[in-house]
C-alpha cells in the first residue's frame, strides 16, 4: 500500500487471521454481496468488525458497513448507523470528482465519486469526518470508517493513513 | 487544420480520464456477460456478474446470421438498465460516434466500440476523450491497444475471435500485449522512438510502458471465452477481468456456466475451486476451429 503498510487479499475466512485493520474495497455492492455469501464471508466479517479492529469501506465498501440499504437493498454488516442509498447520483456519465467542504476536518481532500451512494441519517453514535455539498461522505463509528468516495484513486493518502493510525490505538 | 471544428464530438462535457478509469478498476477479478433481453441480464445479475453488456445478437448467432449488426436497440437497453443494477454496457460500431452519442444521451455506463459489429468508419475510431462516457477497445497487440488508449478508451480488452468458444485468439492477444511489454520494459530510452513507430503507437504512451510495464488502464480479456477454465486460463495469463459473449446464453445451462465461470474467475489461481466450478455444468456452446474462418469472416480483423 502506498500509505506504507502491508496487505494481504481477503477472499475467505482464513485470509482473516493475523489482520490488523480491514479495507472493504469498492467494486460493485451486488456483485460483491453476491461473493460474500457464496465464500460464506459474511459472518467472518461481522465478527472481524466487533473484535473492534480498524475497519474502512469505500464506496461499495460503504453500503455493505451501513445500517440500512436503499434502492434495490443488499445484506449488510450493520456496522454504521447510517443509510446508504445505492448509486444515488446515477450512471457512470454523473460519476464526478469534487472537494471535500472546507469546513470539515479533511479540508481539500479531492473525493472522487463513482456510481456513487449517498448517506443519510447518521444516528447519534456516528461522527461526519467530511461532507460535499453538505452530506455525508467520510463517517466513524467506533472503530469503523466509511468514505462513500474512492480515496485509493487519488495521491491523498489522507485517509489510509487515518486508517493505520486507528490500529492497536 | 488543428483549430477545425470537429463535430464527432459527444453530448456533453467531456469527463477526466481518472473518473472513467475509476470506472473500470471496480471491474477487476470480475466477469462481464452479454446479454440480449432483460430476463438474460438478471441471470447475470444473480450469478454474480460485474456488469452486462447489451446487445441484439450475441457474436456466434452474427457470425451465423450474417447482415449488417448494429447498436442494440433502445428499449432493450432501456428494459436491462431497469433491471440490473450493475453496470450496463453497450457496444457501437467500430468509427460510429452518433450511435455512441446516443448511447452517452441514455446513461450507458461503458460503451464498447467493437469490432463485433459492422465497422461503420474503415479509416478512424471514435475520438472517445471527448465523450462523458467511458469506452472499452478491442486490441490483437500493444500498438493497437496504445492507439486506442491514445484516442481515449479507459479499458482494453483482447479481441479474441468473439463467437468462436475458441479461447485460442484470446490467449495469443493477451501473450502479444503483456509480452511486448515486458520487452519494452527492457528497451533503453533512445530505442523507443523505434518501437512506438514500429507499433505505430504514440510515443509518450510507449515510453510510459516502458517505464511501468503495464497498460495506463485496465487489461481485460474477450472474445471465446467458453468455459470456467478458459476464463481461469486468461486471468492467468495476466487478464484482469474477463467478457463473456455467446459462452453463457448458447450453453446448456446459463445460470449453472454463468456462476461457474465468476467463481473459476474470482478464484483462478485456487485449482480446487475452479475444479468445484466445472462441475455439473452441462454442455458447452459448440466452438468453431480457426483454420475454418476465412480471413473475412474473422471479426478481429476489423479495427485499424
Amino acid at each position: 500500500m502506498r500509505a506504507g503498510a502491508a496487505w494481504v487479499r481477503v477472499r475467505r475466512e482464513k485470509d482473516l487471521d493475523g489482520i490488523d485493520a480491514l479495507v472493504l474495497p469498492g467494486g460493485e455492492s451486488t456483485t460483491i454481496s453476491k461473493g460474500l455469501a457464496r465464500v460464506g464471508l459474511y459472518e467472518p466479517l461481522e465478527s472481524f468488525v466487533q473484535s473492534g479492529r480498524p475497519v474502512l469501506g469505500t464506496c461499495a465498501g460503504a453500503v455493505l458497513l451501513a445500517r440500512e440499504v436503499e434502492n434495490r437493498p443488499v445484506r449488510s454488516l450493520g456496522a454504521i448507523d447510517v443509510v446508504a442509498i445505492r448509486n444515488a447520483y446515477g450512471t457512470q456519465v454523473d460519476s464526478f470528482s469534487a472537494i471535500a467542504d472546507a469546513d470539515g476536518r479533511y479540508p481539500g481532500l479531492e473525493c472522487v465519486f463513482i456510481r456513487a451512494p449517498r448517506l443519510r441519517d447518521p444516528g447519534s453514535e456516528v461522527e461526519v469526518l467530511a461532507r460535499v455539498d453538505g452530506w455525508p461522505v467520510f463517517v466513524r463509528q467506533a472503530n469503523v470508517m466509511a468514505t462513500t468516495f474512492h480515496p485509493e484513486l487519488t495521491e491523498d493518502l489522507r485517509i489510509h493513513r487515518t486508517l493505520i493510525e486507528q490500529i492497536s490505538v | 487544420m488543428a483549430n477545425k471544428k470537429s463535430n464527432a464530438k459527444g453530448g456533453g462535457n467531456a469527463q477526466s480520464f481518472e473518473i472513467k478509469v475509476g470506472l473500470a478498476e471496480m471491474l477487476k477479478g470480475g466477469v462481464i456477460m452479454d446479454v440480449t433481453n432483460p430476463d438474460q441480464a438478471k441471470i447475470a445479475e444473480d450469478s454474480g456478474a460485474a456488469a452486462v453488456m447489451a446487445l441484439e445478437r450475441v457474436p456466434s448467432d452474427i457470425r451465423r446470421d450474417g447482415g449488417v449488426a448494429r447498436m442494440c436497440s433502445i428499449e432493450v437497453i432501456e428494459g436491462i438498465q431497469r433491471m440490473v443494477s450493475i453496470p450496463v454496457m453497450a457496444k457501437v460500431r467500430i468509427g460510429h460516434f452518433a450511435e455512441a452519442r446516443i448511447l452517452e444521451a441514455l446513461g450507458v455506463d461503458f460503451i464498447d466500440e467493437s469490432e463485433v459489429l459492422t465497422p461503420a468508419d474503415d479509416a478512424h475510431h471514435v475520438s472517445k476523450s471527448d465523450f462523458r462516457s467511458p469506452f472499452v477497445c478491442g486490441a490483437r497487440d500493444l500498438g493497437e491497444a496504445l492507439r486506442r488508449i491514445s484516442e481515449g478508451a479507459a479499458m482494453i480488452r483482447t479481441k479474441g475471435e468473439a463467437g468462436s468458444g475458441n479461447i485460442v485468439e484470446a490467449v495469443r492477444h493477451l501473450r502479444s500485449v503483456i509480452g511486448q511489454m515486458r520487452s519494452l520494459t527492457a528497451c533503453l530510452p533512445e530505442e523507443l522512438p523505434a518501437q512506438a513507430k514500429e507499433m505505430r503507437a504514440p510515443l509518450d504512451l510507449v515510453e510510459q510502458v516502458a517505464k511501468t510495464g503495464r497498460l495506463p488502464v485496465p487489461n481485460f480479456a474477450a472474445g471465446g471465452i467458453a468455459t470456467p477454465a478458459d476464463a481461469a486460463l486468461c486471468m492467468s495469463l495476466g487478464a484482469e477481468a474477463v467478457f463473456v459473449g455467446s459462452g453463457i446464453f448458447k450453453s446448456d445451462d446459463p445460470a449453472v456456466r454463468a456462476r461457474a465461470i465468476v467463481r473459476a474467475t474470482t478464484h483462478w489461481d485456487e485449482p480446487e475451486e475452479v475444479l468445484a466450478a466445472c462441475r455439473g455444468l452441462g454442455n458447452a456452446m459448440e466452438g468453431i476451429e480457426m483454420e475454418t474462418l476465412a480471413e473475412h469472416e474473422r471479426m478481429a480483423n476489423r479495427g485499424w
